[in-house]
C-alpha cells in the first residue's frame, strides 16, 4: 500500500513541479508562497509555537484548506462547509483558484518538514498504540506521507493540531466519516495522546 | 577586483591558480555583483537573506550601526513585563550564516551617480544596486522635545534603550499615577502600536498599581483597529484607559517642558503626567533624506514593482521609509517588501525585468489577557500601482469568541518567532 502510494506521489509530484514552473500572468508561485513565511516560516518550515508547517504538504490538501478558508465569510470564525479560522479566511480571499493551485504545487514540491516540536514522550507512547489501530490507514508513515492528502502531522506544531481537533470535536470542522468513527471511540486524553504521538514523529 | 583582467589575475595568483585551473574560470566568471544594504532592520535583513537564498553569487553587505537589533514588534510586551528586553534582541549571526557581510558602521552618504556608499568610519563601498532601509526618523513637530526630553519622556518608538527607559519609569511610578501616551499623526510606524501599548501598560498597572491610569492624548480623531481597541478598553480597562481624540485638544501634544514634566496640547492646556511617552510625528530615516530619496512628504517614492526609487535609479527603498501605500508601515510589510526588492534586485542584476510582486500584511495586537486581534491584507500590482486585492483582508470580528481570541495570542507569538527567523535567521 505505502509503496504504491510513494510511486504515485513521485509521479504526481513530477507533474506538479512542471505546472509550478509554468509561466503565468501575475506574481510567481514562489513570490506568493514567500509571503506566507512571516507566519509559517521560511520555505514553509515554521519555528512555531503554533502556526503549522506547510512544506511538503500535498497540493490537494493545500487547495482544500485554502478553499475551505475562502468559503468562510469575513466576520465569522466558523461556518458550514468552511474551514474554521481566526485570520486565514481574510488572507485566502486574496487569491484566485489558479493562484491557490500554484502555491499548492509550490509547497508540495518542497521536502516534508518535521519540526522539533516539544511533546510529552509518555503521551506519545500511549498515542502510538492508538495511532496504529485507528489513524495509520489515512495518516501513513506517522503522518508524514503527503499523498494521503491529510496534511503533514508528523513533527507538526502541537497547539495547531489541538486547535484543529477542538474544531473537529465541536463540529465546526467536518470530519471524514472514517475519522469520525475513530475519534468518537476515543477519550479526550486518548486524543491528546495521539497528537503528542504525531508531534513526536520528527 | 573590478579592474582585474583575467590575465593579470593569473599573474598575481601564479602557480596556485594554475594548479587549480579547472575551478579557475568559474571564479573569474563569477565577478560577483555587489549589493549594499543600508540598515539592518526587518526590511534590510529580509532583503539580504532572500537575495543570498536566490543567488549566492551576489555579494551582499549590510551596513548597520547597531551590534544587535531590537524588534519594535512585541516591544510593548516588554513595557507590561510580559517579556524581557533580551527576548526581542536579535543578532546578525543568522544573516552571516547566509554569507551576508555585516558592517557595523553608519552610512553618511549615498552617491547614486557613482554607485557608492560612504560610512562614518571612512569606508567606501561600491555597489551595483543599493537597498536603503533606514526605518524612521522623528520629526520636530513637538516643541521642546530635544535629547534631554527624550530621556525624560521616552518615545520608545525605536526599540532598545528607549523601551528599557520607559519600562523603568513605569516600574518606578507610584500607584495612582498617570501615564500619558502622546500618539502621533499619520503616517507613522506601526499604526496600532500606541493603542496596543496602552493595553499592555494597563495590564501591568492593573496587576501592580491598580489606582493608576493611562491617558492617550492623540493627534488624530481615529486610528487603526479603533472599534476593536475601543471594545478592549471597555471590556478590560474601563476607568483605566482613556483615549482623547485630537479634536478635543487642538491636535494633541504640541509642546513639552521636560524639566517640569509638563505637556501642552494644541488648545493651550497644560497636562501633568507621572510617566510621559511622547511619540512625535515621523519621516523616513535620516540617511534617506540626506541622500535625496524623499519627496515633500518626507518619505521615499518608489516603483511598486521593484521598490526602486523613482528619484535615484539603482537604489531601492523598502520598509517604513518607503511610500508603499496602501501597505502600512509594519514589520510584516517590511518583511514582504524585502522579498519583493530581493527578487527584483536579483533579476535586474542579470539584466532581466522583475516579475510581478506579491505582498501581504498581518499585524496582531495583544489587547488583553489571552486576547489578541489582527488586521490582514493581500496586495498586488494593478496598472503599475500597489493595490489591495479586492475582497481580501480586514479585521478580527468584534464578536469573535474568546476561544478564537486566545488562539490569536498563540498565533501572534508564532507570528513573532517566524517573522524574526524569516528576516534574520
Amino acid at each position: 500500500m505505502s509503496c504504491n502510494k510513494k510511486a504515485l506521489a513521485a509521479l504526481i509530484g513530477s507533474i506538479f513541479v512542471v505546472s509550478a514552473t509554468q509561466a503565468m500572468a501575475g506574481a510567481s508561485a514562489k513570490a506568493m508562497a514567500d509571503t506566507c513565511a512571516g507566519c509559517h516560516g521560511t520555505n514553509g518550515q515554521s519555528v512555531g509555537p503554533a502556526t503549522p508547517n506547510l512544506a511538503g504538504m500535498s497540493e490537494g490538501y493545500f487547495i482544500e484548506s485554502m478553499q475551505g478558508f475562502k468559503a468562510l465569510p469575513k466576520g465569522a470564525t466558523h461556518a458550514e462547509d468552511a474551514r474554521p479560522a481566526t485570520i486565514m479566511n481574510r488572507i485566502a480571499k486574496g487569491y484566485s483558484d489558479e493562484q491557490i493551485e500554484a502555491m499548492g504545487a509550490y509547497f508540495a514540491s518542497l521536502p516534508v518538514y518535521k519540526a522539533k516540536v516539544p511533546h510529552d514522550p509518555a503521551k506519545a507512547k500511549t498515542g502510538a498504540e492508538i495511532y496504529d489501530k485507528g489513524c495509520a490507514k489515512c495518516h501513513d508513515e506517522g503522518g508524514a506521507l503527503p499523498d494521503d492528502d491529510a496534511g503533514i502531522l508528523a513533527g507538526q506544531w502541537l497547539p495547531w493540531m489541538e486547535f484543529s481537533m477542538a474544531d473537529f470535536k465541536s463540529g465546526h470542522r467536518e470530519m471524514p466519516k472514517s475519522m469520525k468513527k475513530q475519534v468518537n471511540k476515543l477519550s479526550d486524553a486518548e486524543l491528546a495522546a495521539v497528537l503528542h504521538y504525531f508531534a513526536s514523529q520528527q | 577586483m573590478a579592474n582585474f583582467t583575467r590575465r593579470k589575475f593569473i599573474q598575481v595568483a601564479g602557480g596556485a591558480a594554475a594548479a587549480s585551473s579547472l575551478g579557475f574560470p568559474a571564479i573569474v566568471g563569477a565577478a560577483s555583483k555587489k549589493v549594499v544594504i543600508v540598515g539592518g532592520g526587518t526590511a534590510g535583513a529580509t532583503a539580504a537573506k532572500y537575495i543570498r537564498m536566490a543567488d549566492s553569487s551576489v555579494d551582499v553587505t549590510i551596513v548597520e550601526p547597531n551590534e544587535h537589533y531590537y524588534t519594535c514588534y512585541m516591544s510593548n510586551e516588554v513595557l507590561s513585563g510580559h517579556r524581557t528586553i533580551d527576548s526581542i534582541r536579535v543578532s546578525y549571526d543568522g544573516l552571516k550564516g547566509h554569507g551576508v557581510k555585516v558592517v557595523h558602521d553608519t552610512v553618511v552618504d549615498i552617491d547614486a551617480a557613482g554607485k557608492m556608499v560612504k560610512t562614518a568610519g571612512g569606508q567606501t563601498l561600491a555597489y551595483d544596486r543599493c537597498i536603503v532601509a533606514p526605518g524612521i526618523s522623528l520629526k520636530d513637530n513637538i516643541e521642546g522635545y530635544d535629547d534631554a526630553a527624550m530621556e525624560a519622556m521616552p518615545h520608545a518608538w525605536k526599540a532598545g534603550e528607549q523601551t528599557v527607559l520607559l519600562r523603568k519609569q513605569l516600574e518606578a511610578m507610584p500607584d495612582g499615577g498617570v501615564v500619558l501616551i502622546a500618539a502621533p499623526p499619520n503616517p507613522f510606524r506601526c499604526p496600532p502600536g500606541p493603542y496596543e501599548r496602552a493595553c499592555q501598560i494597563a495590564m501591568y498597572l492593573q496587576a501592580k498599581k491598580p489606582k493608576s491610569k493611562v491617558m492617550i492624548v492623540d493627534a488624530k480623531d481615529k486610528f487603526s483597529k479603533k472599534g476593536l481597541f475601543t471594545q478592549a478598553f471597555d471590556k478590560y480597562f474601563k476607568g483605566t484607559i482613556e483615549w482623547v481624540p485630537g479634536k478635543d485638544t487642538g491636535g494633541g501634544v504640541v509642546r513639552v517642558d521636560a524639566a517640569s514634566g509638563t505637556l501642552y496640547t494644541g488648545d493651550g492646556k497644560e497636562h501633568k503626567a507621572d510617566v510621559a511617552n511622547v511619540i512625535p510625528a515621523q519621516q523616513a530615516g535620516a540617511i534617506a533624506i540626506k541622500a535625496g530619496l524623499t519627496n515633500d512628504s518626507g518619505w521615499c517614492p518608489i516603483d511598486g514593482r521593484s521598490f526602486e526609487s523613482t528619484i535615484h535609479k539603482g537604489v531601492h527603498v523598502i520598509g517604513d521609509a518607503s511610500i508603499s501605500k496602501p501597505l502600512p508601515k509594519s514589520g510584516y510589510a517590511a518583511n514582504s517588501e524585502g522579498k519583493v526588492a530581493a527578487a527584483a534586485v536579483v533579476a535586474m542584476l542579470k539584466g532581466e525585468e522583475p516579475g510581478d510582486p506579491a505582498l501581504v500584511n498581518t499585524c496582531y495586537s495583544i489587547v488583553g489577557p489571552n486576547d489578541a486581534i489582527s488586521v490582514a491584507m493581500v496586495y498586488d500590482l494593478k496598472e503599475g500601482k500597489l493595490s489591495k486585492v479586492e475582497g481580501s483582508g480586514g479585521l478580527t470580528p468584534t464578536d469573535s469568541p474568546p476561544e478564537m481570541r486566545a488562539r490569536d495570542v498563540q498565533y501572534a507569538y508564532s507570528w513573532y518567532d517566524n517573522i524574526v527567523h524569516d528576516s534574520f535567521g
